[in-house]
């Protein structure tokens, strides 16, 4: 028998737009951009893939069950573009079937440079679940599953007894992210990503040098159900544009979605559970103990992705330097600018890690090289700096 | 494999990258075990403080002088013959309806007491002023004429010919030898004369493209304008990048005293003529110099429109931030990019592009031109369209004002470099002339 819990990251920054050092005009965000490409992966995969959902819930009766985290980058530009995405979601809501988890906001590295500023965009993010869906969030996962164990003090110390991290092999060693543990010094559990089975999914679904192509779900369904003895989840942590954009309606990704929880549900105790249901159903089976930060980026499941030259380190820090000075000049909108321009795909944008075969990095990337990105970005924050003047 | 090679300028005497690629690729074919015969034109005779001189061991050109600085360069090829040919050509010299681009405006600049040398064949470079006029297309046949008497000496499987000036020479030789041609397309008239393209010039390269077995172009960007404009068949047209000399590497480690500066430098260096894209630069930096006061920048090299930018950047009024250096060489490179933060390379069409390779070899970060060849291979640099004057200004006031992304850049920029090797383009080069060989 074996839980399979589905968690699906929803996330679209707010792309800059073109900013030179002559520009005058405070306005930063490219929304021609932003809105064409909410858009596009509204109509591939945020709205075929809410009905795929929702039709799976019904069929099986709520035994299907999935959690999602939407940021509120996301939420805003929805509301602003693709009104319909919203009700799509509040439908999904209204099942019972879904838990929505909390989160920063504006999906930012807040955590590494401003507590406050992580407090203040997690409760924000949560009276925006609280608003949309009726639902308090009670777990919590960082931005990109930026975890360590002071996070976990951190969520703790907000109410939150379960947290999201990455089941990166060189903590788990001999272990298994089929088991829940505990943060060290804490009640907080943990959901540990299987991130084999998940980037089955997310990343090889469709590559067919990949010696398991074709995948069905039957032959996935099998594989969860070789955890069997050895733990009793599978946290199947992804990206929801997975269904629909990063693996294109042809691959058959709909379908794989469509028959896998027949194919689980068919062997003898098996089920869906969310975040909460499996921190509540299972007991921790020890200590997780993560004194460095890890995340769910590239193969090396750390900040290098955000953080691993100096210009990343650079505009972050010119960025959060800031702070005071926004905070203390009461100005609204600059305050909501600066806080935009936290959002982690900024400095994603930046990483000259793989240059060349970072296939991941140009997804959506609105640069032709890190250069650029950081060229703009600091550009934009020059102006904003301007604007305390 | 062995290949009589029609070359240009060897060490010390190179003006241009056409100079550093033939003696490059040269040596990288020597490493990779390939004999040449390198035809060399013999460089024209003047005051220069270099005194310039052929190798010649064969006894086919005995009577030439003793050669002293090609010594040292010409032992350290196991594989290489250098052949000089008493030809006055100036690879950069255009016909007498334009000015001479080149050596004229560097006698101006340098060293205007120089009287005019008498020289035997062409008064190309001799005298301020003076022009190929209509012997550029007779010494180019003269040329010819002699290179092709060499051949008889001669055996071998492939003629290699570098750009037009050579291309009939390379025909005549192909046809006499029966041996394939294959043509190394370093710049196209296109490139050079901005779209007024001179005829008879077009009509060397055509022909030489068209009787080339193979034809290798220096990039992409090079290769479509061959496929565009000449006509040629895509299916005998490769691509082979160009290189950066391990020596320079090692060169650019020998520390030179530190200049001590306050201001910021910005380089530009190469030939001042239209290609090179002089007056974009001189645009783009009183855009920078709008927004930034400590900032100079430094203008290297000499051609035919060094008066025009001098006078430009004064009608500009920031004739007090532009420095002129005149044609630089040796140490003086060196120094100058030592100083430089940045270096630019604004052309307007450039076939290829070594000297940011060279730049990022002395650690200095490179804003290249997206019309350049070498924008196709390098990644960590930052590109513009030569004429988006404000965005070329917008990313030097970035890496002058932002440490981290001059070190990000110079970082990884001076680990790339180390990928283009001669040695690698030599190898292209053999397989280019197996298939010229193998096609036969």
């Amino acid at each position: 028998m074996a839980s399979v819990c589905f968690y699906f990251q929803i996330h679209q920054p707010q792309r800059l737009r073109r900013f030179s050092i002559f520009e005058q005009d405070a306005e930063y965000f490219d929304a021609e951009a932003n809105s064409a490409i909410l858009r596009k992966i509204a109509a591939k995969c945020y709205l075929p893939a809410n009905t795929v959902i929702s039709e799976l819930i019904e069929k099986h009766d709520g035994r299907f069950r999935v959690a999602f985290s939407l940021t509120g980058v996301f939420v805003e530009q929805c509301e602003r573009y693709a009104p319909e995405v919203i009700d799509s979601f509040q439908q999904l809501a209204e099942t019972g079937a879904v838990e929505f988890l909390a989160e920063t906001y504006y999906h930012s590295l807040s955590f590494l440079y401003s507590r406050d500023e992580f407090v203040h965009q997690v409760q924000r993010h949560v009276e925006l679940m609280q608003r949309l869906f009726g639902q308090t969030p009670i777990v919590f996962r960082n931005t990109e599953l930026i975890y360590n164990n002071a996070i976990a003090k951190a969520a703790a110390d907000l109410g939150y007894q379960t947290v999201l991290c990455e089941g990166a092999d060189h903590l788990l060693g001999y272990r298994s992210p089929a088991y829940l543990y505990t943060a060290p010094g804490t009640d907080v559990k943990l959901l540990l990503k299987n991130y084999r089975l998940s980037d089955d999914i997310a990343f090889r679904f469709s590559s067919k040098s990949w010696a398991d192509y074709p995948l069905t779900a039957e032959k996935f369904a099998r594989w969860i159900g070789d955890v069997d003895g050895q733990g009793y989840v599978v946290n199947l942590f992804m990206d929801y544009e997975t269904f629909g954009e990063h693996q294109w309606a042809d691959t058959g990704i709909f379908d794989f979605l469509r028959q896998l929880p027949a194919a689980v549900l068919e062997r003898r105790g098996n089920d869906f559970k969310t975040p909460s249901e499996l921190s509540t159903y299972y007991p921790s089976s020890g200590e997780f103990d993560v004194p460095h930060m890890i995340s769910w980026a590239d193969t090396e499941r750390d900040l290098s992705a955000w953080l691993g030259n100096a210009m990343q380190s650079n505009a972050l820090h010119e960025l959060y330097r800031l702070e005071p000075a926004i905070k203390e000049s009461g100005d609204e909108q600059l305050l909501e600018d600066w806080r935009l321009l936290q959002t982690s795909d900024h400095f994603y944008y930046m990483s000259t890690k793989n240059l060349g075969d970072g296939t991941v990095h140009k997804y959506f990337n609105p640069y032709d090289s890190p250069y650029d990105s950081f060229i703009n970005f600091m550009n934009v924050l020059d102006n904003l700096r301007g604007r305390l003047e | 494999m062995k290949i009589f090679m029609l070359g240009w300028e060897f060490p010390p005497f190179i003006s241009g990258g056409l100079g550093t690629a033939c003696f490059g690729l040269t040596r990288g074919l020597d490493r990779v075990g390939v004999d040449i015969t390198f035809v060399l034109p013999r460089p024209i005779e003047n005051a220069d403080a270099e005194h310039v001189r052929i190798l010649s061991p064969a006894s086919a050109t005995a009577g030439r002088r003793a050669e002293v600085p090609y010594a040292t360069i010409a032992s350290e090829f196991k594989h290489v013959t250098i052949r000089g040919v008493d030809a006055a050509l100036d690879p950069y010299a255009r016909p007498s309806d334009e000015p001479s681009t080149h050596q004229t405006e560097r006698r101006v600049a340098e060293s205007p007491a120089i009287p005019a040398q008498p020289a035997p064949v062409s008064v190309l470079g001799n005298s301020p002023g003076s022009h190929y006029g209509g012997d550029m297309f007779a010494e180019i046949e003269r040329y010819a004429t002699l290179a092709t008497n060499l051949v008889s000496h001669e055996t071998f499987d492939v003629v290699h010919a570098h750009d037009w000036m050579t291309y009939l020479a390379g025909i005549e030789i192909a046809r006499e030898s029966r041996r394939p041609l294959v043509v190394h397309v370093h710049s196209t008239e296109f490139d050079r004369s901005g779209f007024h393209v001179n005829q008879r010039i077009y009509d060397i390269e055509r022909a030489g493209m068209h009787a080339a077995r193979r034809i290798i172009a220096v990039s992409y960007l090079t290769r479509n304008i061959i496929l565009r404009h000449y006509g040629v068949d895509p299916r005998k047209v490769d691509v082979v990048y160009n290189a950066i000399d391990d020596d320079l590497e090692e060169q650019s480690r020998t520390e030179l005293p530190p200049i001590a500066r306050d201001d910021k430098i910005v380089l530009f260096l190469g030939r001042i003529t239209m290609q090179k894209g002089p007056e974009y630069f001189l645009a783009a930096a009183k855009r920078v110099l709008e927004v930034m006061d400590n900032v100079r920048f430094v203008m290297a090299g000499s051609g035919d429109l060094v008066r025009r930018m001098i006078e430009l950047a004064a009608e500009m009024g920031i004739g007090h931030k532009v420095l002129f250096t005149g044609f630089l060489r040796g140490d003086d490179v060196r120094r100058v990019f030592q100083m430089a933060d940045l270096y630019v390379m604004p052309s307007v069409s450039e076939p290829f592009g070594i000297a940011p390779l060279e730049a990022l070899t002395h650690d200095v970060p490179v804003l290249i031109s997206k019309q350049s060849g070498v924008a196709e291979v390098l990644t960590h640099a930052l590109k513009v369209d030569f004429w988006d004057v404000d965005e070329m200004a917008n990313k030097i006031v970035a890496v002058l004002r932002h440490p981290p992304l001059q070190a990000t850049l110079r970082e990884h920029g001076s680990i790339e470099v180390q990928r283009f090797s001669w040695q690698d383009a030599a190898t292209r080069c053999l397989q280019v002339y197996q298939t010229a060989c193998g096609s036969a």
